[in-house]
């Protein structure tokens, strides 16, 4: 069992941001995210794209933020649950709650910030007839454990970084590996696409393009795909079919947790605290709505402000507080670590 | 700048009429947002950088829109339920010579 002071759901740039306001007051923080690294959409979806409305950076790129944020709350030690998604939360008589990840991981806390942002990131599926009833069975969405398509015959289809990096990886341990696309221009990294052009051309990797899987087969677990190009219609044997058409968030499994939910987001007190209908649960950034709500990054900073110094008072209900300016009081991190603004010279003039 | 006129076919066919402004740089998927014409979360999730296709529609109307960007052709290419009149709603900036523009939102995926 994890345990920690504050424990945030979602580590994208309110999360992370969360985690520095948690520390200047001694409260130790603990994230979880579906994705295998920290960021949310700025990590997965465009880290190199620039920010513009971040205040006092003119411009800053999503990765870079988020590489800043890390270093900024680094002393402060958080923990991390990456690529699990929170899954079940439960109160227990003393207050406090446990959230349970998709993989059986425990955590518990008094505190509950939900930093999802638009959700977990979850695998686009393609709306083939039938295709739910082979997941697992053939169909995957995300490799796991690439041992498994060891000499078997893999359909890869999908025209990004992930669609050429697994065909690249496959095509020495599958038997064979054919990646389809709707087009023959693929959108990756110059050297993937490089790579996969070479493999092909050594007749490690099949190719068919501008084509589309349009049916999957099988009994009980998949034996072939169907693939449409131009009027043809091919029919292939394969024991696996890997869709790689990137990930959408959904809400998922929070939008079950009891919170009041209105417009896909967690309803929230903003004139407080961003407490949402269950006290003790928090709800901050992209995943919150609230009359006026902005989904902005620079919003989502305030809202973690606030939220800790709520979380505070619930922890710490008997102690008194107030805020301090981080340029007067310093940075003391967990680790030992001490930032301070420079003492002024005092010195005669003899 | 004068404000147009578009129609936009909502996901459940339900035809609405309404009037962009043409001088506040936007475009389509957040003319749509702004009627509130599909469920916050399922429109726009990028943010309108053409990188999640959840904003595609079907442009109904025979108006000349500009060519498609790489992007866009990319994101399209791995989008579903595409035609060939599909089209990335972020990607539709909104100008005086889309008066009487028609499109119909794309399911969501």
């Amino acid at each position: 069992m994890i345990t920690t002071d504050i424990l945030i759901i979602g580590a994208g740039p309110t999360g992370l941001f969360a985690v520095f306001e948690a520390g200047l007051l001694k409260l130790k923080c603990h994230l979880i995210d579906a994705l295998p690294q920290p960021g949310g959409q700025c990590s997965e979806i465009y880290p190199k794209k620039p920010i513009y409305d971040i205040p006092a950076f003119p411009e800053v790129l999503a990765g870079d933020l988020v590489d800043n944020l890390m270093k900024q709350i680094a002393p402060f030690q958080p923990g991390f649950t990456l690529g699990e998604r929170a899954e079940t939360i439960e109160k227990l008589d003393d207050g406090q709650f446990i959230v349970t990840t998709n993989k059986g991981t425990k955590h518990k806390a008094p505190v509950v910030a939900i930093a999802g942002g638009l959700g977990s990131f979850e695998p686009r599926k393609p709306p083939i007839e039938g295709i739910a009833a082979f997941e697992d069975r053939g169909v995957e969405y995300i490799i796991r454990d690439p041992e498994v398509y060891k000499n078997k015959e893999v359909v890869i289809a999908g025209g990004g970084d992930s669609a050429l990096d697994w065909s690249i990886f496959l095509a020495d341990i599958a038997r064979s590996v054919t990646l389809v696309h709707r087009r023959n221009e693929f959108r990756g990294a110059l050297d993937s696409v490089e790579k996969v052009q070479e493999l092909k051309n050594q007749g490690k990797i099949r190719l068919i393009t501008p084509a589309e899987v349009t049916g999957v087969h099988g009994e009980g677990k998949v034996t072939g795909v169907t693939i449409k190009k131009g009027e043809e219609h091919i029919e292939l044997v394969t024991d696996h079919f890997i869709p790689l058409f990137g990930l959408a968030p959904k809400l998922g499994p929070i939008a079950d947790w009891g919170l009041e939910i209105e417009k896909n987001a967690i309803k929230v007190d903003n004139s407080l605290d961003y407490q949402t209908n269950i006290p003790g649960i928090y709800a901050i950034g992209d995943v919150n709505t609230y009359p006026g709500k902005l989904k902005l990054i620079l919003c989502g900073f305030h809202e973690a402000t606030l939220m800790c110094q709520s979380a505070y008072q619930r922890i710490f209900p008997d102690k008194r507080y107030v805020m301090k300016y981080t340029t007067v009081g310093g940075v003391t991190g967990f680790d030992g670590s001490k930032k301070q603004a420079p003492k002024a010279v005092v010195k005669a003039i003899e | 700048m004068e404000d147009i006129k578009i129609t936009i076919i909502d996901r459940e066919g339900v035809s609405h009429q309404v009037i962009a402004p043409t001088d506040m740089n936007m475009n389509l998927m957040e003319v749509v947002r702004s009627y509130e014409l599909a469920p916050e979360g399922t429109i726009g999730v990028c943010g309108g950088m053409a990188m999640c296709a959840s904003c595609q529609c079907y442009v109904q109307s025979d108006h000349a829109l500009p060519e498609m960007s790489d992007d866009e052709e990319a994101m399209l290419a791995e989008a579903f339920h595409v035609k060939d009149n599909s089209r990335l709603g972020c990607q539709i900036h909104i100008h005086e010579d889309l008066e009487g523009l028609q499109v119909r939102l794309a399911p969501e995926s």
